[in-house]
């Protein structure tokens, strides 16, 4: 048995100085010949199974060297046909379906589907409900804007922003759980109210959270605005011009980073928003950067809004006083024969709506979330329709990455907030 | 065409069997909603483009106590939609939908455009109706772009051919996919295969056969390698 010795060369680069620095000054690159290469494009499968694609997104790159082409996105993956769905089922057992579409801010489209629903009914909700379902909207704005910090975050390498921005999250998630009984699929809203009344309690632990969460931001804030790589990684990357986004449908904080100050909010105001005190954040340049702060900027405004939501909480009644929208109560239906036989026909026949057609929009996470709801008169919609924001800004990223390099349509694709849920519906 | 499926007056069907029997469709005509005559005036744009286009503009409504519907001529949408967008006084920059309704019962098909001014802060409604033998309109891409894959959609649930759209293929369903058109009255909940003929299509599908590069991207038809099984 021979014994066989080898050196390693451990230690020292020669061409190094002593605390790391090359001694000669910076390296420079080689006088090497170009070789010749073939100049075949090569085809690049982004997902649909990938972490970076928030979702089950396929993008088809087409790569010269490094840089993007082209640039397909093939969706309809999650597809599970929420429309077609929803015209079997009455007008309160839809409420169920929204929230699934868009896991990342139910509470959103919940109160978007009931919103739309009360206007073709002619529903005046009552003030209590109306506070209540704003607070679940910023809520909800927050909670989506929080996956989005973190998830986008972590794609360009910041990890310690995704941790601070979900333990936020949870905290939110405790907040729907409370209030609804579910973490995710909270089916929060009916027509003309709501589930149930705010638990006993309830609004201190969002006053607590409100008061506390800022400064979880400001720490993100701080890791992130002024961070060298993250400028470098988000700034003039995937730039599109006002009027750009305009006509390719771009809407909510996409659109707002291109400097155009479209809010729904302040633009066709419901539940009163005109006389909340709160300013919509617009940026400059329409790139990834302006993207991200005013997203950073929306989520402080949602905690102004917060704080005078909860101020302004009225008392009353939550849900409308109206016998043919409103269910008894468990108590009566338990008790009492006319209300049970009350409650037997609201729960299997439904609630009539008037023949017409409603769209009605709110500013969701997203962008402009509009339910288009088309009635002929019975307790089932004939068309029900989710104007997805998502999809709609989703559909632009081919013109957004062409020119970038392949790790950009990472940060591109981020930067748009997309649910793939709701793309696919 | 979907007589078939139409429950039988009076009897109600609930649980699995309303889910079998497809959606409950009314029998009775379009539903028009009675209104006072004049309420056209009331919406600026209404009454201009009645001024203007009184052979084009069919009939108006106002629906959900605010929402004003035009119901234009199938066959000049693009051009009372561009006037829409570009005229000064109307603006509407912003298209914030384009879907479609489909009443059941033969009824023609209405294509929907939802328009919002930002300028204006108005918003209005369009309605184009199909007959079911004539599923064809103009494409609006070249006014809006967020038209291509709302219109690409429509292709996909409705069946509606879009005129001069750069890149009309399906966008949710797969390409293969060749049960029909998924949001028509007449397509059954659960499809019109098999579960196994479902799943069998669904392996069969190997999308790397669909692309090659240089030879796709948006406005150019994906070269397809593997012959589906439907052409």
């Amino acid at each position: 048995m021979t014994r066989k010795t080898i050196e390693y060369t451990v230690g020292r680069n020669p061409e190094m100085g002593i605390d790391g620095r090359p001694a000669q000054g910076l390296m420079e690159p080689l006088e090497v010949e170009e070789p010749t290469l073939g100049t075949e494009r090569m085809l690049v499968n982004l997902g649909p199974q990938h972490p970076a694609t928030h979702g089950v997104l396929r993008l088809i790159l087409e790569l010269e060297g490094e840089t993007v082409v082209s640039c397909t996105p093939d969706i309809g993956f999650l597809h599970s046909s929420f429309e077609k769905l929803g015209e079997y089922r009455t007008w309160n057992q839809i409420v169920t379906l929204t929230d699934r579409m868009d896991y990342l801010a139910p509470l959103i489209y919940n109160c978007a589907y009931a919103m739309s629903v009360e206007k073709l009914m002619g529903i005046e909700v009552t003030p209590r409900c109306k506070v209540v379902r704003v607070i679940m909207m910023e809520l909800d704005r927050i909670f989506s804007h929080l996956l989005w910090l973190g998830t986008t975050a972590i794609d360009v390498g910041a990890f310690t922003p995704f941790l601070y921005a979900f333990q936020e999250r949870e905290r939110i998630y405790k907040l729907h759980e409370s209030l609804t009984g579910a973490r995710i699929t909270t089916s929060a809203t009916r027509i003309g109210g709501m589930m149930a009344d705010i638990p006993e309690g309830w609004e201190h632990d969002v006053r607590h959270f409100i008061e506390t969460f800022p400064r979880t931001l400001d720490e993100i804030d701080t890791l992130l605005t002024t961070n060298a790589i993250h400028l470098g990684r988000t700034l003039d990357i995937g730039v599109i011009s006002a009027e750009d986004a305009l006509n390719a449908g771009f809407t909510g904080p996409n659109l707002r980073a291109t400097g155009l100050d479209y809010d729904l909010r302040k633009d066709n105001p419901y539940y009163d928003y005109e006389t909340y005190d709160f300013d919509v954040p617009v940026g400059q340049n329409g790139d990834c950067y302006d993207r991200y702060l005013v997203r950073m900027e929306e989520m402080r405004q949602s905690v102004k809004i917060l704080h005078q939501a909860l101020d302004r909480l009225p008392g009353g009644p939550i849900n409308v006083e109206d016998p043919h929208i409103s269910l008894p109560s468990k108590t009566d239906a338990m008790n009492d024969m006319a209300s049970m036989i009350h409650h037997f026909k609201m729960i299997m026949e439904g609630i009539p709506a008037p023949a017409g057609d409603c769209y009605f929009a709110v500013e969701g996470s997203k962008g402009e979330l509009g339910m288009y709801v088309v009635s002929d008169g019975g307790s089932k919609p004939v068309r029900w329709r989710i104007r997805p924001p998502s999809f709609v800004n989703l559909s632009v990223i081919s013109q957004l990455v062409e020119g970038h390099l392949l790790a950009d349509v990472i940060m591109v694709n981020a930067s748009l907030d997309i649910v793939l849920g709701e793309i696919d519906r | 065409m979907a007589d078939d499926t139409t429950p039988d007056e009076g009897a109600t069907p609930t649980g699995f069997e309303a889910v079998e029997g497809g959606p409950e469709l009314s029998t009775g005509e379009s539903p028009q909603v009675v209104q006072p005559e004049g309420l056209e005036r009331t919406h600026p744009t209404v009454k201009a483009t009645f001024d203007r286009f009184p052979d084009a503009v069919l009939r108006h409504e106002i629906n959900a106590g605010d929402q004003h519907v035009l119901f234009l001529e199938s066959s000049r949408n693009l051009e009372l939609l561009g006037w829409l967008r570009d005229d000064p006084d109307q603006k509407f920059d912003l298209l914030s939908d384009v879907t479609a309704v489909d009443y059941g019962g033969g009824r023609p098909l209405q294509v929907v455009y939802q328009l919002w001014s930002i300028t204006y802060r108005r918003s209005l409604r369009v309605k184009c109706e199909l007959p079911l033998d004539a599923l064809e309109i103009d494409s609006v891409v070249g006014l809006w772009s967020t038209a291509n894959w709302l219109e690409r959609e429509v292709y996909d649930m409705f069946g509606i051919t879009f005129r001069n759209h750069p890149d009309l293929r399906r966008i949710l369903m797969p390409k293969n996919y060749a049960e029909g058109h998924p949001l028509r009255k007449d397509f059954p909940l659960r499809g019109r295969f098999s579960r196994a003929e479902q799943t069998r299509r669904a392996l069969d599908l190997d999308a790397d056969d669909y692309y090659l590069p240089g030879e796709r991207g948006p406005g150019r038809d994906p070269q397809i390698l593997g012959e589906s099984e439907e052409s």
